[in-house]
């Protein structure tokens, strides 16, 4: 089913008959907001709404809404904060002990305690009751009631990262009522301390979220303001569109660059555009595990590295805050370093480099790919430009992956969002670590990694980290491309800011 | 009769069998599905557990052979994807799936039917030229960018009907149009071709000639005969309809079976495909079946053979 060319038509004209006929005009959302309802849309539909079983955008966001963590990190400066908790020490290396928020409720009325924490974390720790993702507890060996009001959680090794994680996706379930229905009954009936309750769902088509008017009022996240959410799930993007031009739908997110310039045009609507995690980059064969490929020189790499014109790509196909992004992660992730080599675009330096290597005339090669035709089309115009010939193996994600793990691509182009876990071992651990996806296995990397991953002083870890990230980038075991960003419309009646975690808050939303 | 019901009923069987296998075999060559279970990002460590999880380190033939054996209890597994039972999924999301493939097939029949007589009457003259026309876009223009302009006139302009949803019967209204007048086309050409041709034969002439109404003719004689090829279709157009809405019900966020299979395909949710294509293939089937039926009801030269 191709709908991308059709849908380009149809943005078009979506937007020629709304804007020549005027009928984007006042009547949108105005009943919406006395009735202090808001309406979104989503393009996925959630497999559950446990917060522990999916790992879809959709599910991450929702979580947030439904439950809280003991901490919070502040997405505007970035520091944790207490949420469930108010306070959190470090026993030892493998020690955390938090003192709990009282007079905490869950939106059954179930009262907030240590057994909850303690159920909740001792529950997800074990990995037959299959979270998903397993990377997010996987580091958990289990929770400890100390009091009522204070647990101790204990760590297999020493894993910094780990306030990172307790700040984000791990949510606290109620104990007793978790036990009644069990985790598949949270997926369908979920019930948390968040600033949001569920009160509607119906499978596929829609959520319906209720202010929870006993918010703790010492929660970071803030009293909620909008008192209803509608959450729908609109497959089709044109329809997305639709909505909102007929005032079906109040928000939409993950608009393309080129449709949402037509957006910004419009009455009543707002466009903003904010970075998300997800980075963008070409790996290499560098290590041998396809075999013997030109890619095992690293003049190859290097050629390859001048090649691509990123700036050119985020300036024409990515736009907005999208950055070009020269170290393997993102760059507000703790340990990113940013003074690693860059390759600026120069053709003919690439060419002269691969002359070198013995490739005057260029090479064959395949090219890997799930995502954004568009972008990787760009890149095998540069690559030949150059005298590489790619020849592209465009696959689905599963495919790709499986390919990938097996060790049978050479050359590939693939993007990673990090699950919103603003810490560097969230990317590196996941491809330089020497594992399946590693195809550097370069020792001197898996070894920093490993300290900065288990050491618990930041500027330890920072060290290691730099270190691994230089040699990274010196070695052209990625070429890093560029980070994503994403276009959010609504109607300019809410007052909504995106976040650079790509998790849009509601509960922080509110009606001008 | 009697045999030839039973010998089509064997037939059908083992058409939904063979369907089944074929898909099966498909499903694992498109894709590791404990890669697509676990989901995009997700370690190495979270493949294997999911792997071990559903037993996809088993080989092939058990595999099937064990999903076989529970289907034919009536027990079609957990979906991989939602995590509850594939029947209760499918009972879930079916009636959106057959309220619009009904609604459809009655919109295409009402239309077509009419057109098809219309243009048969006066061969070539205008109204058979307009006909043949509306029959041509229907068939030439894309269900999904019929369904967006449609969207566009009467939801995001005039405002009068919605544009997404499964709501009300309202919501249905677009999709229905738009499904339906995808098979219109074919009925209406195959009524104006049966048309043509029992106009011609020799007992219209005859009772053109006894000086009944054209009416009359019209209606009680030919159209009688001349539909009974269209009944046939119907049915096949409706099987079309239940299994290849996919592309409507995502346009119109319907989220009926159809899309359901679609989006199982994507995220490797086997035992929700499986369960779907034996469903579908046994619609189409018993569609067929029916149609055959109805056409030696109504012809009675059929039955002979």
């Amino acid at each position: 089913m191709n709908m991308t060319a059709y849908g380009f038509l149809i943005c078009s004209a979506v937007a020629t008959a709304a804007t020549v006929t005027g009928a984007v005009t006042g009547a949108m959302a105005a009943e919406d907001t006395q009735g202090q309802v808001l309406t979104v849309a989503f393009p996925k539909e959630l497999e559950t709404l446990n917060a522990y079983g999916t790992n879809t955008r959709e599910g991450i966001v929702l979580s947030r809404h439904i439950w809280d963590g003991l901490l919070y990190r502040n997405p505007q400066n970035g520091e944790y904060e207490g949420n469930l908790a108010t306070d959190w020490e470090w026993i030892d290396d493998i020690t955390l002990e938090f003192t709990l928020r009282e007079g905490v409720k869950f939106h059954n009325g179930e009262p907030f305690d240590a057994d909850d924490v303690v159920f909740t974390f001792n529950y997800i720790a074990d990995p037959a009751n299959g979270v998903i993702p397993q990377r997010n507890v996987s580091w958990i060996k289990g929770a400890q009631k100390v009091s009522e009001y204070k647990v101790r959680l204990l760590l297999k090794e020493p894993f910094p990262a780990a306030l990172e994680f307790l700040a984000g996706p791990l949510a606290v379930f109620p104990d007793e009522y978790t036990r009644t229905v069990g985790f598949e009954g949270m997926g369908r009936s979920p019930v948390g301390t968040g600033p949001y309750r569920l009160t509607g769902y119906d499978t596929g088509v829609q959520l319906v979220l209720s202010r929870n008017a006993d918010y703790h009022p010492g929660s970071p996240k803030g009293k909620p303001s909008i008192e209803t959410i509608v959450w729908r799930m609109i497959p089709e993007k044109n329809t997305q569109y639709a909505e909102l031009l007929s005032g079906g739908v109040d928000w939409i997110w993950h608009v393309p660059a080129d449709q949402a310039e037509r957006f910004k045009g419009m009455k009543d609507l707002t466009v903003s555009n904010e970075m998300t995690m997800r980075i963008g980059y070409l790996g290499f064969d560098a290590s041998d595990r396809y075999g013997p490929t030109p890619f095992d020189d690293i003049r190859v790499r290097k050629a390859v590295a001048h090649a691509i014109n990123r700036e050119g790509m985020v300036s024409a196909l990515l736009k907005g805050k999208s950055v070009v992004v020269n170290s393997a992660c993102f760059p507000s992730q703790f340990g990113c370093e940013q003074d690693v080599v860059s390759y600026d675009y120069d053709p003919d330096k690439a060419r002269n480099l691969l002359a070198e290597a013995g490739y005057p005339d260029g090479f064959e090669t395949s090219f890997a790919a799930y995502r954004e035709r568009g972008y990787v089309e760009a890149m095998m115009a540069d690559l030949a430009n150059v005298g590489i010939n790619a020849s592209l193996d465009y696959l689905s994600y599963p495919a790709l992956r499986k390919k990938l793990e097996n060790g049978e691509v050479p050359f590939l182009f693939m993007t990673y969002a990090s699950y919103s876990i603003n810490d560097v071992s969230a990317i590196t651990g996941n491809f330089f670590d020497g594992g399946v996806n590693d195809y550097a296995r370069d020792p001197k990397v898996i070894e920093w990694l490993e300290i900065g991953d288990t050491v618990t002083d930041p500027e330890r870890r920072r060290e290691n980290y730099s270190l691994a990230l230089k040699r990274i980038a010196e070695q052209v075991y990625w070429l890093p491309l560029f980070s994503y960003n994403a276009y959010y419309v609504y109607t300019d009646k809410l007052a909504f800011t995106p976040t650079a975690d790509e998790i849009p808050r509601f509960f922080s939303a509110s009606w001008k | 009769m009697f045999h030839f019901i039973v010998r089509r009923l064997c037939l059908a069987a083992l058409v939904a069998f063979t369907v089944s296998a074929v898909a099966f075999l498909l499903l694992y060559l498109a894709g590791d599905p404990a890669i697509a279970l676990a989901g995009e990002g997700a370690t190495e460590a979270d493949v294997l557990a999911v792997r071990k999880q559903y037993g996809f380190d088993r080989p092939l033939p058990v595999q099937y052979l064990g999903w076989l054996s529970n289907a034919l209890q009536g027990d079609f597994g957990h979906s991989f994807f939602f995590k509850i039972p594939v029947v209760e999924l499918i009972a879930e999301k079916m009636p959106i799936t057959l309220k619009l493939g009904l609604s459809s097939i009655v919109f295409a029949i009402v239309l077509s039917i009419p057109l098809g007589v219309l243009a048969a009457i006066k061969p070539n003259s205008i109204f058979d030229r307009l006909a043949l026309l509306i029959a041509v876009i229907g068939q030439a223009m894309p269900s999904f960018w019929f369904g967006l302009m449609l969207i566009v006139v009467f939801s995001v302009d005039l405002r009068w009907l919605p544009a997404s949803g499964s709501s009300s019967w309202l919501n249905f209204v677009l999709p229905t149009v738009v499904l339906g007048y995808y098979a219109t086309p074919a009925i209406m050409r195959l009524t104006r071709a049966g048309m043509l041709e029992v106009l011609q034969s020799d007992y219209i002439r005859t009772a053109r000639a006894k000086g009944l109404l054209p009416i009359a003719i019209l209606f009680k004689h030919a159209l009688r005969n001349a539909v009974i090829p269209v009944v046939g279709l119907a049915a096949v157009q409706l099987g079309f309809m239940l299994g290849g809405s996919v592309v409507v019900e995502s346009v119109f966020a319907l989220n009926g079976a159809g899309y359901l299979a679609y989006e199982s395909i994507s995220r490797n949710d086997f035992p929700v495909v499986q369960a779907l294509i034996l469903l579908f293939s046994l619609i189409f089937v018993l569609l067929t079946l029916l149609a055959d039926l109805l056409n030696a009801w109504l012809d009675p030269r059929m039955r002979v053979h």
